[in-house]
């Protein structure tokens, strides 16, 4: 009966992991679907800003009651792990609870793991009271319809579960050793200290063994493929941050927020009307008659680059960039967190038809339109607040601005009044219609 | 002020074969715009009462390209910073000082990788400076005690990361500095930037504007003080939509500590 439940544990193991890791290719692969870019400058102040703002959390806790909150979880999250270690020792081997060889220093960390996990569960009760409780604006926004909020409410309920589970176990496996059932019990005494689950000893103490055993042995079945589930769900929700922070920080822009990228193709196309010895008639050079021509901005996912998409599976949707809007606070329909889940959105559509097909094929749709408005687009005014706001170092306006790119330079699309600022200022170098001739006029005018 | 302003050009400068310490870049606001036109006029009479040996581009300054720039034009952006770029190697300018934290940007920032390197200063650093040199005196004039609040430009706090030198020379005058509950980092913008400045607003529920003289409003401010041309339009705009002009007046730093002597 033990060899059948060890053999049934490492399947459900392999497959968890297994399917986890298809998961994750596609992630990259999809990911790899934009333009390259460079961000592997500086490695010593990269992986500084990713310690300060991803592992120390520095941009969290500007809003001090979620960031308190969300450290607990993420401290429990990953201390709460190291309990997972043993799990699947133990159900590897069929061990009952092999690291308490550490003896003192095992008990001290059960006993840590239990006031965390109770922490994590006030913690997520807290987060699900602020968002369907208290309706915080930022979570019921038009682009959190439906499957975004379920999703971050499933994603809750799951903490809750996984966290009165552990708390269980450890309860009917404390009952079990104080009744000295066998392979629960040590010689060298109780294993692990329960300060939390020995709350729940009153239900547990009128249970026979075989009842308890069945009690610890589901919840800790459930527990563990809880966790694998949980490992699973993370492509198909919006909670990817749990991993993805950490190099998205990594990438994230290193130069001054206000400096946009300069485009290359741009810049060679400009060397060559200001040169005065370019020959404006003159043939491709050879072997490039057949490229295609840049295309300047983006319209859909694979314009572009790795970094922007990167953002898009990390994004877990809190909407602090959108509460930070200038636009969206003033009722305009951009927000920058929508900007985000559209370019992940369409990201994955293109992902499923390369899953279909092998390869992508067009399928007539692109981020542009079929996802972002144009309108969207034009409501913003650059200030940065979105990325600011950002605890993960997500930057949704470059792919504002690369999309206004796309408008301008391959449409023609821009707002009429803003087509006229730009002619005035390649007409008369000023946004308004002003000579040039009178620019020092100011230092004549009493 | 009866008599013209002296400002010397950078062609006059060349002509007699001088180089100045630093190339006032005035702006397309700070050129042509009635109310940025006070603010240009009152940094050049800071400039004068410092002793510092200035000169601007004249008719040969163009906009730098940051409102087409943000606007998704790249196009005419390098084609701006080119032509902007060639007058200022020609004329081996080191150092450029802006009342424009949009101008400041884009010297600063994205110029450098087209061929253009200076040292670019906002002018409130600028003054900052020549004040820790010891060349500018600012002391409590008429705004001591007054109550001020300061708008962060998006482009000179968040973009660039220069809360303090507005501040402190504020501090300098002796005001009561007063914050928004939205200040520095979290400044709200003013609605003028990435080219919202030449165009409508897109249809919403209010005007960027009034949100932000909403909030400057909250700290009731005698004044509220800007480092943007285009913030100063519309924080007035602002204060004109909510009939406060009679009792906040919009100013530019330099304004302030310029008027402050009346000078």
């Amino acid at each position: 009966m033990q060899i059948i439940a060890q053999i049934l544990f490492v399947i459900a193991l392999v497959a968890g992991i297994g399917f986890f890791a298809r998961n994750i290719r596609r992630i990259i692969r999809n990911i790899k679907l934009g333009k390259e870019v460079d961000r592997n400058d500086n490695p010593g102040e990269r992986f500084a800003k990713m310690a300060r703002i991803a592992m120390g959390q520095s941009k969290m806790v500007r809003r001090p009651l979620a960031g308190a909150l969300h450290i607990i979880v993420y401290l429990g999250f990953i201390i709460i792990n190291i309990e997972v270690l043993e799990i699947i020792i133990d159900g590897i081997f069929g061990t009952h609870r092999v690291l308490s060889f550490l003896g003192g220093f095992y008990n001290v960390l059960i006993a840590a793991f239990e006031v965390l996990a109770l922490l994590v569960l006030v913690g997520v009760i807290l987060f699900w009271t602020r968002r369907n409780i208290s309706k915080l604006k930022r979570f019921w926004s038009r682009e959190m319809k439906g499957w975004p909020k379920n999703d971050a409410n499933y994603i809750l309920y799951f903490e809750m579960i996984l966290m009165i589970l552990f708390l269980t176990m450890n309860a009917a496996d404390y009952q079990l050793q104080l009744n000295g059932a066998a392979h629960y019990t040590s010689e060298a005494g109780i294993m692990g200290s329960f300060p939390i689950s020995q709350f729940l000893l009153p239900i547990m103490d009128g249970l026979d063994n075989s009842t308890l055993i069945i009690i610890e042995r589901v919840a800790w079945w459930a527990h563990i493929l809880g966790i694998l589930f949980f490992l699973n769900y993370l492509y198909y929700s919006k909670h990817l941050h749990i991993l993805l922070a950490f190099p998205n920080v990594y990438y994230s822009k290193l130069t001054p927020q206000g400096e946009f990228n300069n485009l290359e193709a741009v810049k060679k196309e400009v060397e060559l009307m200001m040169d005065p010895n370019a020959d404006p008639f003159a043939a491709p050079a050879e072997g490039e008659e057949d490229d295609e021509p840049e295309k300047f901005g983006a319209s859909d996912v694979f314009d572009l680059n790795q970094v922007q998409l990167l953002n898009a599976y990390t994004c877990t949707e809190c909407g602090r960039c959108t509460s930070e809007c200038p636009a969206n606070q003033t009722g305009k329909k951009l927000s920058p967190r929508k900007i985000m889940m559209d370019t992940r959105d369409r990201l994955e559509e293109v992902g499923e038809i390369v899953n279909k097909k092998g390869k992508y094929e067009d399928d007539g749709k692109q981020l542009l339109d079929d996802y972002i408005q144009r309108e969207e687009l034009w409501a913003c005014t650059t200030c940065n607040a979105c990325v600011e706001a950002c605890p993960v170092g997500i930057d949704p306006l470059s792919i504002i601005l690369d999309m206004r790119r796309y408008l301008v330079m391959e449409q023609s699309a821009a707002p009429n009044e803003l087509a006229i600022a730009m002619t005035n200022i390649e007409n008369n170098g000023a946004p308004w219609p002003y000579n040039q001739m009178d620019r020092l006029n100011w230092a004549e005018e009493k | 002020m009866a008599d013209a302003l002296k400002v010397p050009t950078m062609a006059e400068y060349m002509a007699e074969g001088k180089k100045p310490e630093v190339l006032f870049w005035v702006g397309c606001a700070g050129s042509f715009d009635d109310r940025a036109k006070k603010i240009t006029k009152a940094f050049v009479k800071l400039l004068h009462q410092a002793g510092v040996d200035f000169a601007v581009l004249g008719t040969e300054e163009s906009c730098t390209g940051d409102p087409a720039k943000r606007a998704g034009n790249e196009f005419l952006f390098q084609m701006q910073a080119a032509t902007n770029i060639e007058v200022l190697n020609g004329y081996e300018i080191k150092k450029v000082v802006t009342a424009c934290p949009h101008c400041f940007n884009t010297l600063k920032n994205e110029y450098p990788s087209l061929g253009g390197n200076y040292e670019v200063m906002h002018h409130t650093q600028f003054l900052k400076a020549l004040l820790n040199e010891g060349r500018l005196k600012v002391e409590g004039g008429k705004f001591k005690g007054k109550k001020i609040t300061f708008h962060d430009p998006c482009y000179l706090g968040r973009a660039n990361n220069e809360y303090e030198a507005p501040r402190d020379l504020l501090r300098k005058l002796e005001v009561e500095l007063v914050e928004m509950k939205k200040c520095k980092k979290n400044g709200l913008c003013c609605g003028a930037g990435g080219g919202q400045m030449f165009k409508e607003p897109e249809p919403g529920n209010k005007d960027v504007n009034l949100e932000r003289t909403e909030q400057a409003l909250e700290v009731n401010p005698e004044i509220i003080a800007a480092g943007c041309p285009f913030c100063n339009t519309m924080m007035t705009d602002g204060i004109k939509g909510k009939e406060k002009e009679d009792s906040v007046a919009v100013m530019d730093v330099a304004e302030l500590i310029a008027n402050a002597e009346d000078l």
